[in-house]
């Protein structure tokens, strides 16, 4: 038996403002106003300090408080300290990016593979190799920075502190990355067209080459942009493995100015990160979106990086 | 047909086979490295050039370091430090959730037709350099920066402050905010696995809209919760660079500004190590929590 609300004898009436004001507190979730507002305040306060930041890259002047007008002058206009002419800041543009290119190219191979092995595979030492697979994503940076450090100062000498050093590194704590995910691909692909492919007389071998790399191939794509963001966005590892003023990137180059010498040039420079980091998602994205649209999945690949639970 | 499913799994050597590269490369350069930690912190002190060399063999390792440290975390200034790093990481982390539980709330019950919108805008920070995030309020916390201004013209500041001058509120707040989008995610992964008809149910059957969130939303919650103060507390804890662009005084010094300090000077790499070693130890229970708990979320979701 239901009860039926309406029959308590009330007369409905249009509410009255005090009305208005008493339901509304008595039911704020009602409409989600209060959180709606939380979430833009939010919003507000995550995003705000670095728009101003970027803001603040074009000044037209030394203040980064005040400011002076728009201008190029820290990206190229000044001939000492803008990014484009201070020594310092081009070498750590260019120490970044030749960084995150070696690591895109190495880390993502030897990720794809381990992936499609530990799908597969299912024989004894797969569950520790697994759990190997998943420690570099939550060891806290710094154990892992000063473990690299360690090693190469005390036993893999032949390896100098420098920038092998540090691709060495970032491979290290990519290859995971790649891993999570094409290892989701593969799930969501499931074994059924490689048997399918070997019931038609396929080798192993050209069921992988033929069939399932294809199908990994927009994910495998998404992984080299990921790969490259992951690795010019890196401050600790790069910064226990550097080897002196030539390997600084552009984050290890952001933490020394400020502390040492602030000035508008970082804020350009931290800028350009911004926008190469920008790219690389951006480009990760538009790959994982094609691979939903040919799946027929709903909804967009933000929804997938945002699910992406380690 | 069973007869190419066998033919598929009799070359048991080809899956591990593809594994290995990534394995060796992980075991080289992730597990060596730690067993490097180890040596380094139980190795012996040169006695002329006063530098900690490793040993490598566990028979000859030598607590001796590893003592000494102990002693100083237990009635000495290392103590006061430790301490100092718990308090900071209790406060910010529970501050990331205070913040972090409305918004991922709002994402994943009442974003609407949004929500790629606003994942967009909370993902952004994601792709925006920690470093520059810090640099970004370094610049608004200096003395003449907009937030003096902006207090002082609301009248909440009679004179400008230093905000960077080592304040802890600075420093936790500073964290709060760097690591807060990372608990975001985990916890709208987790609201948004919630069936509707759960809370729709408690809602029928009379819950005030308060009660069922209370009684039904926030229990079925309460893995993603975890799940994400873990994952703020992780970095927090080894957290260094915050610090020092935030507060550059040592009054808000943390074990990750002692490790790092130890490890970069010549001659302190076996405290740095041995100190590195205790952090492990302390953060390990959490790391094994976080695995656990998601290996066991996973099995969820494959059944």
């Amino acid at each position: 038996m239901s009860v039926d609300v309406a029959t308590t004898g009330e007369p409905i009436a249009t509410p009255s403002g005090f009305q208005k004001v008493r339901t509304w507190f008595a039911n704020p979730w009602g409409k989600p106003r209060f959180l709606k507002l939380f979430m833009w305040l939010y919003l507000l306060w995550s995003l705000v300090p670095v728009l101003i930041a970027i803001q603040f890259g074009f000044n037209d002047g030394r203040s980064r408080t005040a400011w002076q007008g728009f201008s190029f002058l820290w990206y190229t206009g000044d001939p000492d300290l803008s990014v484009w002419h201070d020594p310092s800041l081009r070498s750590a543009l260019f120490q970044t990016l030749k960084l995150a290119g070696a690591t895109m190219f190495i880390a993502t191979p030897i990720g794809v593979a381990l992936a499609i092995g530990l799908a597969r595979w299912r024989g004894r030492g797969s569950k520790p190799a697994n759990f190997l697979m998943l420690f570099p994503l939550i060891t806290p940076e710094i154990v892992l920075g000063v473990a690299l450090f360690l090693v190469f100062a005390y036993l893999f000498q032949v390896v100098d502190l420098g920038t092998v050093a540090q691709i060495l590194g970032h491979i290290t704590f990519t290859i995971s990355y790649v891993v999570i995910i094409v290892r989701g691909r593969l799930f969501a692909i499931g074994r059924e067209y490689e048997e399918a492919a070997r019931d038609l007389g396929a080798s192993a071998a050209q069921a992988l080459r033929l069939v399932l790399l294809p199908m990994l191939a927009p994910a495998i794509w998404a992984c080299l942009a990921i790969a490259f963001a992951i690795s010019i966005d890196d401050f600790v590892i790069s910064y226990f493995l550097k080897g002196g003023a030539a390997t600084e990137t552009i984050p290890t180059k952001l933490y020394s100015g400020l502390r040492l010498a602030p000035s508008p040039a970082l804020n350009a420079i931290a800028t350009i990160l911004l926008v190469l980091s920008m790219l690389a998602i951006t480009a990760a994205a538009l790959f994982l979106n094609r691979l939903r649209k040919r799946e027929g999945t709903k909804g967009s690949a933000i929804e997938e990086l945002a699910r992406l639970d380690i | 047909m069973s007869g190419t499913s066998e033919g598929y799994s009799r070359r048991r050597w080809v899956w591990p086979a593809f594994a290995a590269p990534g394995i060796i490369w992980l075991v080289v350069l992730f597990l060596v490295p730690f067993y490097a930690i180890l040596a380094v912190a139980m190795g012996r002190m040169d006695p002329i050039f006063n530098l900690g060399e490793p040993v490598w063999n566990p028979i000859q390792w030598n607590p001796g370091i590893f003592g000494e440290v102990m002693g100083e975390i237990f009635g000495g200034q290392l103590g006061v430090i430790f301490l100092r790093t718990i308090i900071y990481v209790a406060i910010a982390s529970l501050l990331s959730l205070l913040i972090g539980y409305p918004v991922a709330y709002f994402l994943s019950r009442h974003a609407g037709k949004r929500k790629v919108l606003y994942l967009l805008l909370i993902l952004a920070p994601f792709w925006i350099n920690y470093l520059m995030r810090m640099l970004a309020w370094v610049n608004l916390l200096e003395v003449d920066g907009y937030v003096n201004d902006a207090l002082m013209f609301m009248g909440l500041l009679d004179a400008p402050r230093n905000w960077l001058g080592g304040n802890s509120e600075t420093v936790v707040l500073g964290l709060a905010y760097g690591y807060v989008p990372f608990l975001i995610l985990p916890l709208f992964a987790a609201l948004d696995r919630i069936d509707s008809s759960a809370i729709q149910a408690a809602r029928d059957l009379g819950a005030s809209p308060f009660r069922a969130f209370l009684h039904v939303t926030l229990p079925l919650s309460r893995q993603g919760i975890l799940a994400g103060m873990v994952i703020v507390m992780l970095p927090m804890f080894g957290d260094y660079y915050t610090n020092n662009l935030l507060s550059r005084s040592p009054r808000t010094r943390m074990i990750g500004n002692e490790i790092e300090f130890f490890v970069t000077t010549t001659g302190g790499g076996a405290r740095g190590a041995a100190l590195t070693l205790i952090l492990m130890a302390f953060v390990a229970i959490l790391m094994i929590y976080y695995l656990v708990s998601v290996s066991r979320a996973s099995k969820e979701a494959a059944a």
